[in-house]
């Protein structure tokens, strides 16, 4: 019975993650190619693998400005979302009832509104009323609309899990209310706020549709946008390059992503559907 | 002197009575979240709104109200019903493929077995790898010269090395092309959310079922896929939303072509809007979007109120 189990398992799991990773895996051997051997897919495996691709892409393209751009966008955007959603997560998970609930419900529904509906209003409130364009600024002030909702909603299904009996120990102790949140919840939910600066981040980093619109000179252009502007229609086309730079930011995120998983799915889960 | 402290010392005693009591400080730890996105969701749909009836350009402040005249328009643009038309095609198909491929990759990932941690991390490579940089690296695969793809089938020998298939360039692949990007995106994440329904539920319920006889595809029927269907409504309910809004894999794949056989509502209405300049026909057109978000967000309501009674 479970070796029948275990041989399903994996002939169901082998050609899957073959699949899903493959575009990795050649990804990653284009990288190391040159770019003689580029377009000769027989190469595979004998050729002269060479970190030339990665030496040119730090030393003759943007590409470190624009890592430089997405990590100043993604610290900014993730102590604004701490800052905003922190005490609301908290409020929504204790200290509401029926009201808590349904504004909990409607900032999960923003959650929902996607960036391709608004990017339209927002690069002429950018444009026009706040004259940002063209700066990295326009991006810090217009990606908490969707990570403050997502945090929130993390958050509510972490505060959740914290026993209310605790703070009111720290009450009856004279605690106030805001030191209990301070000196008692904080601590505990340290994994929870992680958990959230990494998905925010991660969210910074993927960004692409107000990146583009807002954002019109190669210098002050995002990782995830930068990329595709500036090294694919640009004039040149250099394959192996290309594939470092798509590589070298995701395969930490991927790490970093599974080590947080499991926290990931009660976010999307949990909370009010629990 | 003693008096001025003894009144400020009150204050300060009064300020946290009021901070004490459960309401304010509910008010105050919400309010900033609040104010925060009604101004940068609320308001700015308000505004999509408003620009949609408007015919507002790109770079003028004004634009004057031309009420329905931007439907009218979009709606007897061939190019927008297609769009319209492929981004449905677009959502079906792709969560269709998600749905099978995940349900299988789940409930085989389910059992604890040797090797599960880096199949697991390979198996969400592809969604938790920026999806824009991703999209470009398809851009390498579906290459007409270098496809490795087309090498595999020249291999195969399915396809002869003179006639290769040109993926992004004809109209049905370039949308078989999308979708598979897409599926390819979506399936991690619908993987482990039905990854959670499973686990979820409970080894009494299996060992009842065992006991009343019920095995194998029996007992997926009528026993475990009930029990997962909540969940797995989740995992599709968010992957309609990804799919649908997403203009990230349609727009880097193929920019809405070729002759418009790939426009997307999404990327349909960043071309009018932002690169032809027109904000008002773009806002229309974004607001067809509208109707997906409301069914998911109905669908969610109704859920959550289902699981809440249960």
């Amino acid at each position: 019975m479970s070796l029948r189990r275990n041989v399903f398992s994996y002939a169901v799991i082998i050609p899957f993650t073959i699949v899903l990773a493959f575009p990795f895996f050649w990804m990653f051997v284009t990288s190391l190619k040159s770019e003689t051997q580029v377009f000769d897919p027989t190469k595979t495996w004998n050729f002269h693998p060479s970190l030339h691709a990665y030496g040119y892409l730090f030393h003759h393209t943007k590409y470190v400005t624009w890592i430089e751009n997405s990590c100043f966008v993604g610290l900014l955007v993730v102590l604004i979302t701490l800052a905003v959603a922190l005490p609301a997560g908290y409020a929504l998970a204790r200290l509401s009832g029926r009201v808590g609930r349904t504004l909990g419900i409607a900032i999960f529904l923003t959650y929902l509104v996607p960036p391709t509906l608004l990017f339209l209003p927002l690069s002429r409130v950018v444009a026009q009323y706040l004259h940002l364009s063209d700066r990295l600024w326009a991006l810090v002030v217009v990606y908490p609309s969707f990570t403050i909702p997502f945090a929130i909603w993390l958050l509510m299904g972490f505060f959740k899990t914290i026993p209310q009996e605790l703070e009111d120990a720290a009450l009856v102790d004279g605690c106030s209310r805001f030191g209990s949140l301070v000196r008692i919840v904080l601590p505990i939910s340290l994994p929870g706020i992680l958990t959230v600066v990494i998905f925010t981040f991660s969210l910074v980093l993927n960004e692409f549709v107000y990146a583009i619109t807002f954002i019109s000179s190669s210098a002050n252009r995002t990782v995830a946008v930068g990329v595709y502007t500036d090294l694919i229609r640009g004039d040149l086309y250099d394959w192996p390059g290309i594939m470092a730079a798509i590589l070298i930011p995701s395969i930490p995120l991927a790490l970093i992503y599974n080590a947080f998983l499991n926290r990931f799915i009660t976010g999307f889960t949990g909370g009010a559907f629990r | 002197m003693a008096t001025a402290v003894a009144a400020r010392g009150s204050r300060r005693h009064r300020l946290r009575y009021v901070a004490e009591r459960r309401g304010v400080l509910a008010t105050l730890l919400v309010s900033p979240a609040v104010i925060f996105i009604t101004a940068l969701v609320g308001v700015p749909l308000g505004l999509a709104v408003y620009l949609a009836f408007t015919d507002s350009q790109a770079g003028s402040l004004g634009g004057k109200w031309v009420g329905l005249g931007n439907f009218r328009r979009i709606l007897n643009d061939s190019v927008f019903r297609g769009a319209l038309w492929h981004t449905a095609e677009m959502t079906l198909i792709t969560q269709a493929i998600v749905v099978v491929c995940a349900g299988l990759l789940a409930h085989a990932l389910v059992h604890t077995f040797r090797g599960r941690w880096l199949f697991r991390f390979l198996i969400l490579l592809p969604w938790a790898a920026p999806l824009s940089l991703t999209v470009v690296g398809f851009l390498w695969f579906f290459d007409p010269q270098a496809s490795i793809w087309n090498w595999f089938l020249v291999k195969a020998h399915v396809v002869g090395p003179f006639n290769k298939p040109s993926w992004l360039g004809t109209p049905n692949l370039a949308m078989a092309s999308i979708v598979t990007v897409q599926a390819w995106r979506t399936i991690p994440f619908a993987t482990v959310i039905f990854l959670a329904g499973i686990s979820s539920i409970p080894q009494e319920v299996d060992d009842a079922s065992a006991i009343d006889g019920a095995t194998g595809l029996k007992k997926f029927w009528y026993v475990s896929l009930p029990l997962q269907l909540p969940i797995a409504l989740v995992a599709i309910l968010f992957g309609i939303i990804f799919t649908a809004t997403d203009m990230i894999v349609p727009y880097v794949l193929t920019q809405g072509g070729p002759f418009n056989s790939t426009q997307m509502i999404t990327t349909w209405s960043y071309i009018q809007g932002i690169n032809a300049g027109n904000l008002g026909e773009g806002a229309a057109i974004a607001m067809f979007l509208i109707p997906v978000l409301a069914f998911v967000s109905v669908a969610m309501l109704v859920f959550a109120r289902r699981a809440e009674v249960t």
